[in-house]
C-alpha cells in the first residue's frame, strides 16, 4: 500500500521599499546605480554613537501593504534588536520587529486554474537590510570579501504568510500576485532579479493522516519564480523520498542551485542563531494612530482584485483582465480608454494584445503612454464600424505612436477601408489566379487555405480590404469555380 | 593673577573674557601649561589637542572683538573620551577603538562648539564607561588630585580629576549607573546628570542605551546651570531626546528655595554607609532648613534591588552595543586572521579588557534563549518599581537628599579583584538612573581628608529645581574649609 503525503508551504517574502532616505538615516535609498560605498554615512556603517530615526515613508508603505492584505494594523508597535554576527551587518544587530509587528492577521486570495486559495498573512514588518558581500580573489591568489555598504540600511518590509500554500504552483501564484501588487500600491519595484523581492520558503512534508510536526525545512536563494517552483518540487520530491525509506527529516536551512536544480543543505538546527531579540532603546514605540490608518486607507488605490472584478463584470476576458492587472499603469490607461468610450471588453483584449506589442516596441520605455486613451478609443471605435481592419488598426497604431498623430488623421490619409464589391472582387479572382495550390487544397478541404488566400488580398491592398468581406468573396469566388 | 587662569570658574573666566582682562588665548594657554605640568602625575587626559584649543580660542577672541558675546565664548573644555569628535582621535579608553577618528561630532560637541566653546582634549575614563575607579581605561589609570595613591571614581573620572586639579574649566562626561556624580563626589566637583532625554546622546558612545546620558562636571552650581543650558534640548537625530522646553538655568539659579521639601529615604542611610558621610549628608539637609527648605522622610522600597536590576539592563544593551567592534570597519584589524570568526575573536580577545569582556558575557547570557524572561524581562520589571518609587515619593516632596557615594575615594587596587565590591560603590546612583531621573553631586564635606558629596534627585525635567536646592546649599555652606590638595602641593 502507498502512503499518501501531504505538503505545507509558507512564505516569507522580503520587499525592498521605494523611500527616498534609508531605514533609519538621511542616505539616499536608491543606490541601484551607485558606485559602491557612495551612499553611506556614519549611521548606517554602524559608527561608534550613532543614533537610528524611524523612516515616516517607510512605516507608511508597510501599513498600506498591510491594509492592502487585509490585515489589522495594531496601535502600537515596537522595533528590537535582533543579534548575530555577520560581517555584511553593520552593528553586528539589525534593528527588526520582534513582537509587535507594524501589520497582523491579514489574508491574500490567489488563484491557480480557477481555483482560489485564502492564504493567510501572519504579519508584516518592517526592518533594515544588510550591506552587500562580495567574495572574490585577491591579486595574491587568496580569497577575499568585499563589503559594499550602499544597501546597509535600506528599508526592508517582510510579509511572513501562514503555512496555508498546499502546492509549488500555489506558491509560485501567491508570489506572482504580490508582485504585482507591491507595484500596484507603489511601495517597491518588486524585481527578483535585483533584490528588491526575495523569497524564503518553509517546507513540510508528511504522510496523511499524522499530525503535523513541527519539523519544518528552510529553502533559500530562490531569484524567480520559477526557480521558487522548481526548488520546492525538488524538496517535495526529496522530503517524500526520506519518508518513504523511513528516514527522518531534519529541520535546517537548505540553499536551491539553480545550475544544479537541487536543495542543498546550508544549516541545521543545531547551529540555528540564538538572536536574542529585546526592545530597541534607541527608538521609542511607534503609536500608529487610527487617523493616520485611516488617511493611508482612503489614499490607497483601488486594488487589482476589485479593477479585475468590475472590468470582467463589464464583459471582458478574464484571461486577459488578470494579464491587464499585472501592470497599473496599463490597467489605469485602459480604464481611461473604456472611459473615453471604448467597450470593456475589446478595450482590454486589444490593449492586452495588440496595444501592449506596440508600446513594448517603443524604445523610451520609462516615458509615460504617449497617446491619449481618446485616440486609442476612437481607433476602437473605427474599427468596429469597419473603417479599418484588424491588421490596419495595429499599423496605424505604430504610426500614431511614431508620428504622434491623431487615429482619424491616419486612416483618412491611409483612404478608407477597401468595401466596394467591384474593386474587391477584381482582387479576389487575380488572388485565385495566381495560386493554384491553394485553391488544389481548399478543394481537398484544408480550411487554412482560405487563411492564405485572405493574406494575399490584405498584402495587396495593404490592408485596407474589409476582412469578412473577402472572406465572403473568395468563398463565393471558389465554390462558383467548382 | 595671569598666572593661576586655571582655576577660575566657567563664570568668572567669561566675566573676565567681557571686561577684557584677559583673552581666551591667554586663559587656554595658561590651562595648556597646567595640563603639561600636572598630567603626569594625574592622567586625566588621554589626548590633548592643543593648536586645535587655541585656534578655537583666536577664534573666539576675534568673535569677542567683532561685538559678539555668548555664555561659553573662549571658555576651555575637557570632553570624555565617550564623546566622538571628528578629526580628533576617540577611544572610549579601550585598545579596540586605538586610533579610530571619527568623521562626526557628538551633538554635545556641537553644541558646544557653537556656543563658542574651546576644546582642550579628550579625558581618560574606564573603558567604554564600564567602571568604578578609572582604573580600567586601556591605557592608563587616573589618580586622585587630593591623594595620588585614591581612585577619582569612574567612569568620568578623567574628566572629574581634570576639573578637580585645575586642567580645565569644566568637562562633559556621560552618566549611566552613577559615572558623573560619583567621581565628582570622590574628586570634590559639582556633577549633574540631566533627566534621561534632556541631552542629545547623538555621539555618544553607548555603553547602556536606556540608562546613557551627557552630565557635566563643574567647578559649583552656576558652571553646571551654565553648561546645561548650551547643551540641554531636543535633536532630531536622537529619537529619545525630550520636545520638553528649556528653562533659563542660569537666569533662575538664585531663586528663594524657602517651602522647598526635602525627602530623606532611609534607605540610602542603612548598612554600608560610613557614618561620617551620613553627618555631612545631614549636616548639609540641615543647611538647605536653614534657608527655608524642610524635610520629610519618604520611603523608596526598592532601591535594593537596583543593583542587580541595573547589573542586568546595563549589560543586556552593552553586549549589542559593543558588538560592532569587530576589527571589520575601524579600530583595531587583524591582517593575519584567515576568515572572519578567528578575526573576531581575535580582535575582541586583544581589544578588550577584563571588566569589558565580563559586562559582555552576563549581557549575552542575560538574553539567551531560556533566560531572557527570568533576566530581562524581570529586570524590566523591578525597573518599573523603582521608578514608581520615586513618582510616589515626589507626591509629598520636591527633592530627595541622599549621599552620592557609601565611603570616600579608596586606594587605587582595593577593589581591582573583586568585582562586586566594586559594583557596590555604584549603590546609591544607580536608583536615579534607573528611574532616568536627574541628579546631581555636590561637595559637602570631607572625610579622612578627602571630599564627599551630596546627592540631590528632582522629578523628570525639574533641573532648573534641582539647580536652585544645590545652589541655595552652595550659597549658605559657603566655602568649605579644605585641606590642600596633593596635586597643588609639589
Amino acid at each position: 500500500m502507498t502512503t499518501a503525503y501531504r505538503t505545507v508551504i509558507g512564505l516569507e517574502t522580503h520587499v525592498q521599499l521605494r523611500t527616498r532616505s534609508k531605514m533609519f538615516c538621511g542616505c539616499a535609498a536608491d543606490y541601484a546605480n551607485a558606485r559602491p560605498n557612495t551612499h553611506v554615512c556614519p549611521v548606517c556603517l554602524g559608527m561608534p554613537g550613532v543614533l537610528p530615526v524611524i523612516n515616516r515613508e517607510a512605516v507608511d508603505h508597510t501599513i498600506r501593504t498591510g491594509l492592502a492584505l487585509n490585515c489589522e494594523i495594531p496601535e502600537y508597535a515596537k522595533f528590537d534588536r535582533k543579534n548575530y554576527a555577520y560581517p555584511d551587518l553593520m552593528k553586528w544587530y539589525q534593528i527588526s520587529q520582534y513582537d509587535l509587528p507594524l501589520c497582523v492577521n491579514g489574508h491574500f486570495d490567489v488563484e491557480v486554474n480557477g481555483a482560489t486559495t485564502r492564504v493567510g498573512i501572519t504579519r508584516v514588518h518592517l526592518e533594515e537590510d544588510t550591506a552587500r558581500l562580495t567574495h572574490v580573489t585577491a591579486a595574491d591568489g587568496a580569497p577575499a570579501s568585499l563589503i559594499d555598504v550602499n544597501r546597509s540600511g535600506a528599508p526592508l518590509m517582510e510579509i511572513v504568510s501562514e503555512p496555508d500554500i498546499q502546492t509549488p504552483a500555489e506558491a509560485m501564484a501567491y508570489g506572482e500576485k504580490l508582485r504585482a501588487l507591491l507595484r500596484w500600491i507603489g511601495v517597491s519595484t518588486a524585481n527578483m532579479e535585483d533584490g528588491a523581492l526575495r523569497i524564503d520558503a518553509n517546507i513540510s512534508v508528511w504522510p496523511e493522516g499524522e499530525p503535523v510536526g513541527d519539523v519544518k525545512v528552510e529553502v533559500k536563494n530562490m531569484n524567480s519564480f520559477r526557480s521558487l517552483g522548481r526548488a520546492l518540487a525538488f524538496e517535495i520530491e526529496r522530503q517524500t523520498a526520506r519518508r518513504e525509506r523511513g528516514q527522518p527529516i531534519e529541520q535546517e536551512t537548505r540553499g536551491w542551485d539553480e545550475s544544479a536544480g537541487v536543495t542543498r543543505s546550508q544549516r541545521t538546527k543545531e547551529y540555528a542563531h540564538d538572536y536574542r531579540y529585546f526592545p530597541e532603546p534607541d527608538l521609542p514605540p511607534l503609536h500608529v494612530t487610527r487617523q493616520r490608518v485611516d488617511a493611508l486607507r482612503a489614499a490607497l488605490p483601488r486594488l487589482p482584485d476589485q479593477v479585475a472584478a468590475d472590468l470582467i463584470n463589464q464583459g471582458a476576458p478574464e484571461a486577459d483582465v488578470a494579464e491587464l492587472v499585472q501592470d497599473r499603469p496599463l490597467t489605469d490607461y485602459t480604464l481611461a480608454v473604456i472611459e473615453a468610450g471604448a467597450s470593456a471588453g475589446e478595450a482590454v483584449t486589444w490593449i492586452v494584445h495588440e496595444f501592449r506589442r506596440a508600446l513594448n516596441a517603443q524604445t523610451n520605455k520609462s516615458a509615460a503612454i504617449p497617446i491619449p486613451p481618446a485616440e486609442v478609443a476612437s481607433l476602437l471605435a473605427l474599427r468596429a464600424k469597419g473603417s479599418v481592419s484588424s491588421t490596419m488598426a495595429g499599423e496605424v497604431l505604430d504610426e500614431m505612436f511614431a508620428t504622434g498623430k491623431s487615429a482619424s488623421t491616419i486612416v483618412e490619409a491611409r483612404g478608407p477601408q477597401i468595401s466596394g464589391q467591384d474593386e474587391l472582387l477584381a482582387i479576389a479572382r487575380q488572388v485565385i489566379q495566381e495560386n493554384p495550390q491553394a485553391v488544389q487544397d481548399y478543394r481537398d478541404g484544408k480550411g487554412r487555405a482560405i487563411q492564405y488566400l485572405m493574406g494575399q488580398v490584405m498584402r495587396i491592398t495593404r490592408g485596407k480590404a474589409n476582412p469578412s468581406a473577402v472572406s465572403t468573396l473568395i468563398r463565393t469566388q471558389l465554390d462558383a469555380m467548382e | 593673577m595671569a598666572d593661576e587662569l586655571y582655576r577660575l570658574t566657567l563664570h568668572a573666566a567669561s566675566q573676565g573674557l567681557r571686561d577684557g582682562s584677559f583673552t581666551s588665548v591667554e586663559l587656554t594657554r595658561s590651562l595648556l601649561d597646567r595640563i603639561e605640568s600636572v598630567d603626569g602625575r594625574v592622567g586625566a587626559y588621554l589626548t590633548v589637542t592643543a593648536d586645535m584649543a587655541l585656534e578655537q580660542a583666536a577664534d573666539a577672541d576675534a568673535r569677542r572683538a567683532s561685538g559678539r558675546d555668548g555664555p561659553l565664548l573662549g571658555l576651555p573644555i575637557a570632553l570624555k573620551d565617550v564623546l566622538s569628535t571628528a578629526g580628533v582621535e576617540t577611544t572610549c579608553a579601550s585598545r579596540i577603538l586605538e586610533g579610530f577618528v571619527p568623521p562626526y561630532d557628538a551633538t554635545a560637541v556641537t553644541r558646544l562648539k557653537a556656543a563658542g566653546a574651546v576644546t582642550l582634549g579628550k579625558t581618560n575614563m574606564d573603558e567604554f564607561a564600564m567602571g568604578s575607579s578609572n582604573e580600567h581605561s586601556a591605557y592608563k589609570p587616573v589618580r586622585n588630585p587630593w591623594d595620588l595613591d585614591k581612585v577619582p571614581g569612574g567612569s568620568s573620572g578623567g574628566s572629574a580629576a581634570a576639573v578637580a586639579a585645575d586642567e580645565c574649566l569644566a568637562a562633559l562626561g556621560s552618566d549611566t549607573g552613577g559615572s558623573v556624580r560619583q567621581p565628582a563626589a570622590l574628586c570634590g566637583c559639582v556633577g549633574l546628570k540631566p533627566t534621561y532625554g534632556r541631552i542629545s546622546r547623538f555621539g555618544l558612545i553607548a555603553f547602556a542605551s536606556s540608562l546613557d546620558q551627557i552630565g557635566v562636571l563643574t567647578k559649583d552650581v552656576t558652571d553646571a546651570a551654565l553648561l546645561l543650558g548650551a547643551l540641554a534640548g531636543h535633536d532630531p537625530r536622537d529619537s529619545t531626546s525630550a520636545e520638553e522646553p528649556i528653562p533659563d538655568y542660569a537666569g533662575e539659579l538664585n531663586r528663594d528655595i524657602g517651602g522647598l521639601r526635602i525627602g530623606v529615604a532611609p534607605e540610602y542611610f542603612g548598612k554600608g554607609l560610613d557614618a561620617r558621610v551620613g553627618d555631612s549628608v545631614h549636616d548639609a539637609i540641615n543647611t538647605l532648613q536653614s534657608v527655608g527648605a524642610t524635610q520629610r522622610q519618604i520611603s523608596l522600597p526598592h532601591t535594593e534591588y537596583a543593583l542587580p536590576t541595573y547589573y542586568v539592563i546595563a549589560p543586556s544593551e552593552a553586549s549589542a552595543n559593543l558588538a560592532r567592534y569587530n576589527g571589520v570597519k575601524y579600530g583595531l584589524s587583524d591582517p593575519q586572521a584567515t576568515d572572519v570568526d578567528e578575526m573576531m575573536a581575535r580582535i575582541r580577545g586583544r581589544g578588550f579588557g577584563s571588566e569589558v569582556k565580563r559586562r559582555i558575557m552576563i549581557g549575552t547570557f542575560a538574553l539567551s534563549s531560556g533566560y531572557y524572561d527570568a533576566y530581562y524581562v524581570r529586570a524590566q520589571k523591578v525597573r518599573t518599581l523603582i521608578k514608581s518609587d520615586f513618582e510616589t515619593a515626589f507626591r509629598d516632596v520636591d527633592v530627595i537628599a541622599a549621599p552620592v557615594v557609601p565611603a570616600p575615594a579608596f586606594d587605587l587596587g582595593a577593589k581591582l579583584d573583586d568585582p562586586v565590591a566594586m559594583y557596590q560603590s555604584d549603590i546609591m546612583t544607580l536608583p536615579a538612573s534607573l528611574a532616568g531621573l536627574p541628579c546631581l553631586s555636590i561637595p559637602c564635606g570631607f572625610v579622612d581628608g578627602l571630599p564627599v558629596g551630596l546627592q540631590l534627585i528632582a522629578p523628570p525635567f525639574a533641573e532648573s529645581r534641582l539647580l536652585q536646592a544645590a545652589r541655595a546649599y552652595e550659597r549658605t555652606r559657603g566655602p568649605l574649609p579644605s585641606p590642600t590638595k596633593a596635586i597643588d602641593t609639589q
